[in-house]
């Protein structure tokens, strides 16, 4: 076994090898999860907490899954409502919680690094389920899983990242993930959201969605946040639609056989066109969610054999 | 009672020279320096005590523009007690105290209560800056006259940015009248709302709110152009950007009372030493590029930059083992400044004079003190160090009751071996 990690925190430290591990041994849960029968018993006996301190239903739902599947015993705190409100530190939770012997920690934090500085003050292996603006790393695997089914390879590609870049975890894992398995990355966006100093990562960056996505095999839209849409980064949403939104035409200009991609939940009609996607033929989107149990049964799998032998 | 110290690099920072030779101390004032083996030999007979310098280095104190103390209102971060111990062991010899307290000094009873507590638990001299307004909000003027009388040295609302620029205006005229010296932090707030990192590519990689440099810059033109209209003294607290450089030159150049300060932090360290959000390197302003950080280091060299000081920040562990984001700005540095500084001595960026005079004579004469040099009439406030001496910082052995230094585990050179306060001995 090549993936030498004790937490998962960010595709930042991973190797490419150890992302391609990640990868072949999701596939193999992918075929699992097809089965009538998916269960596995690879976490019997270890404890998953769920620690989501922003609200989330569909990467708790996918954690909670896949913990489930791999037999582990799953419990969800929805932190938000519990003792934050009453003004306990991260460290005091993470420290009660510590206490309680967990073997798989997943946790979602509204703030950059939140997740780094919880992993240091406890036993378990940790999980990063998206730390502010920082990392999503499963996001990033499930979406590198998705291409590499889809385009039968996870290099040499052209991939358009489209949107509110400068606020997206999502966006900063898959320029860190594809980067290192040496793809051609373009950012695409209003300058507001995509800043210039994302062309020092070695991505190319573009405020013409047409130019954009010329002859790119891959488009990855992400979420605009309602928080964002009106005056502060950008004038309305219907300009926005107007100029960033994936609609027929602007996808048109991307290779014929060119995949949509989004990390959902969507705005339709804001920064996709219903319509495409709906698109069979050229949307993934639903097969990402499915990619991104396996994923996550991977990542707690391999996390899980590293805890046994005591990796550090 | 003379003292009496011998074999001495003596440490002129007005002259920008460091002497070998003996130095003579009475009634708490340097009385002579001395150069000549004959001199030395024939005050030898007449001196009642000895300090034998060992051939190291004997500077004027340190005089430190913008230390946090914690008092009134939060006795557990700082006391006048603790800094005072840290300052006795960090060489500096006068405190100048920010009023960002809780509540704020800004009325002479707060201030008097301040300077009472400082004369009874402090072993230096201890000067206090005042609030610019009341309870730094900065919308309506503090009693700037009364606050002088009552011994203020200075006036600021510390990193509180008066937006108002009428407010201001009217501030510095007032002050302009009263002679009295103004200490601002500029930057943009608008643009730094929020900002926990300066913006670039480190800031992106980790994801954290970022501020431009040319927030520093906005900050510090506004106020050279209100200093233009009101011809008030003005001191800007931390210029830690290359880009506000030019700015700060031109404005001394058409001749406007304006200096300049830098905190050791941002000539020591860059904003990659944040690495893991670390936040013990969470200051205000932000830590800056590497290549700000070399441009600040010729303007400290060049005088363009005038004062160096340690912006002393206590902060307790429960305002930093948090979130970046969330966690207190600010670090300790009483009793770090002159280790850290001394790095910029080794690397060959500023000599020992240059330090001295950043570090003691220019905040002495911003603010009309007749400290920060070594020369007949002075007071003796001095301190003996070995600029080479090596050790590993150990952050728990700090004096300081708040631990939040950035140089816990660093290597560093330069220990202070005694410390006196007007000829008396306060530390070593």
């Amino acid at each position: 076994m090549t993936f030498r990690q004790r937490h998962l925190l960010g595709i930042d430290p991973l190797h490419p090898t150890e992302i391609t591990e990640i990868l072949d041994l999701a596939d193999k849960y992918v075929d699992l999860n097809r089965q009538s029968i998916k269960h596995s018993d690879v976490l019997a006996g270890l404890t998953q907490i769920n620690m989501f301190f922003e609200n989330s239903t569909r990467t708790q739902a996918s954690f909670e899954l896949a913990g489930k599947r791999l037999g582990a015993d799953v419990m969800n705190m929805a932190m938000q409502a519990s003792s934050i409100k009453k003004g306990e530190t991260l460290i005091d939770t993470a420290l009660t919680l510590n206490a309680m012997h967990p073997d798989l920690l997943v946790v979602r934090h509204p703030h950059s690094g939140a997740v780094d500085l919880l992993a240091q003050k406890v036993n378990c292996a940790v999980l990063n389920a998206g730390d502010g603006r920082h990392e999503h790393p499963t996001q990033a695997l499930l979406d590198a899983l998705t291409i590499r089914r889809r385009k039968g390879r996870l290099h040499r590609l052209n991939i358009a990242i489209c949107g509110d870049i400068a606020h997206s975890r999502v966006a900063r894992s898959n320029i860190i993930l594809l980067g290192k398995m040496e793809n051609r990355i373009r950012l695409v966006g209003p300058t507001t959201l995509v800043p210039s100093v994302f062309s020092e990562f070695g991505c190319e960056v573009y405020d013409d969605m047409n130019e954009g996505l010329r002859d790119v095999d891959v488009v990855m839209m992400l979420r605009l946040q309602r928080e964002r849409m009106d005056g502060g980064f950008i004038p309305s949403e219907r300009e926005y639609y107007h100029r960033y939104g994936l609609d027929a035409e602007k996808l048109s200009k991307a290779k014929p056989d060119a995949i949509v991609m989004h990390p959902g939940p969507m705005n339709r009609g804001v920064e996709i066109d219903g319509d495409i996607a709906d698109d069979i033929n050229r949307s993934v989107i639903q097969e990402q969610v499915e990619m991104g149990v396996a994923v996550r049964m991977a990542a707690m799998d391999l996390l899980a054999q590293n805890l046994r032998e005591g990796v550090v | 009672m003379t003292t009496l110290f011998t074999n001495a690099r003596i440490i002129d920072p007005e002259a920008l020279t460091e002497t070998a030779g003996a130095l003579l101390v009475d009634s708490g004032e340097v009385k002579e320096v001395l150069t000549q083996d004959a001199d030395i030999a024939a005050k030898k007979l007449t001196a009642v005590n000895f300090v034998d310098c060992g051939g190291k280095v004997l500077a004027p104190g340190i005089v430190d523009i913008g230390v946090k103390i914690s008092e009134p209102g939060e006795r557990n971060k700082e006391s006048f007690r603790s800094a005072g111990l840290a300052a006795a062991a960090g060489g500096v010899t006068t405190i100048v105290t920010r009023p960002d307290t809780l509540p704020s000094i800004d009325t002479p009873e707060t201030l008097e209560f301040v300077t009472r507590r400082a004369r009874e638990a402090a072993p230096m001299n201890v000067r206090t800056m005042a609030a610019l307004t009341k309870g730094r909000e900065g919308r309506e003027m503090t009693e700037l006259g009364f606050l002088l009388d009552a011994g203020a040295v200075a006036f600021t609302d510390g990193d509180s940015v008066t937006t108002n620029t009428k407010v201001l205006t009217r501030a510095m005229s007032y002050a302009k009248s009263l002679d009295a010296l103004i200490v601002a932090h500029p930057q943009e707030p608008g643009l730094s709302a929020g900002a926990a990192v300066t913006s670039g590519k480190f800031a992106a990689l980790k994801g954290l709110p970022a501020v431009s440099p040319m927030a520093e810059r906005m900050g510090l033109d506004r106020d050279i152009a209100l200093v233009e209209m009101t011809g008030v003294k003005y001191h800007a607290d931390q210029i830690t950007t290359a880009r506000a450089l030019p700015a700060l030159a031109r404005a001394k150049k058409n001749g406007f009372d304006v200096t300049a300060g830098i905190s050791i932090h941002h000539l020591t360290l860059n904003e990659l030493d944040v690495a893991d959000y670390r936040t013990f390197f969470k200051v205000k302003p932000p830590l800056r590029s590497e290549d700000d950080r070399t441009a600040v280091i010729q303007a400290v060299a060049d005088g363009l930059i005038d004062i160096i000081c340690s912006m002393h920040t206590p902060q307790d562990e429960e305002s930093k083992r948090l979130p970046f984001e969330e966690a207190a700005s600010g670090a300790v540095g009483l009793e770090t400044l002159l280790p850290a500084a001394l790095r910029l001595y080794h690397n060959d960026q500023l000599t020992l004079p240059q330090l001295f005079r950043a570090m003691a004579l220019n905040p002495a004469k911003r603010l009309g003190l007749a400290s920060g040099r070594i020369q007949k009439g002075a007071p003796a406030d001095l301190i003996l160090f070995d600029p080479d001496a090596p050790f590993v910082l150990d952050r728990t052995r700090l004096n300081s009751k708040s631990k939040n230094t950035p140089f816990d585990g660093a290597k560093m050179q330069g220990k202070v071996l005694g410390t006196w306060v007007s000829g008396t001995r306060v530390f070593g």
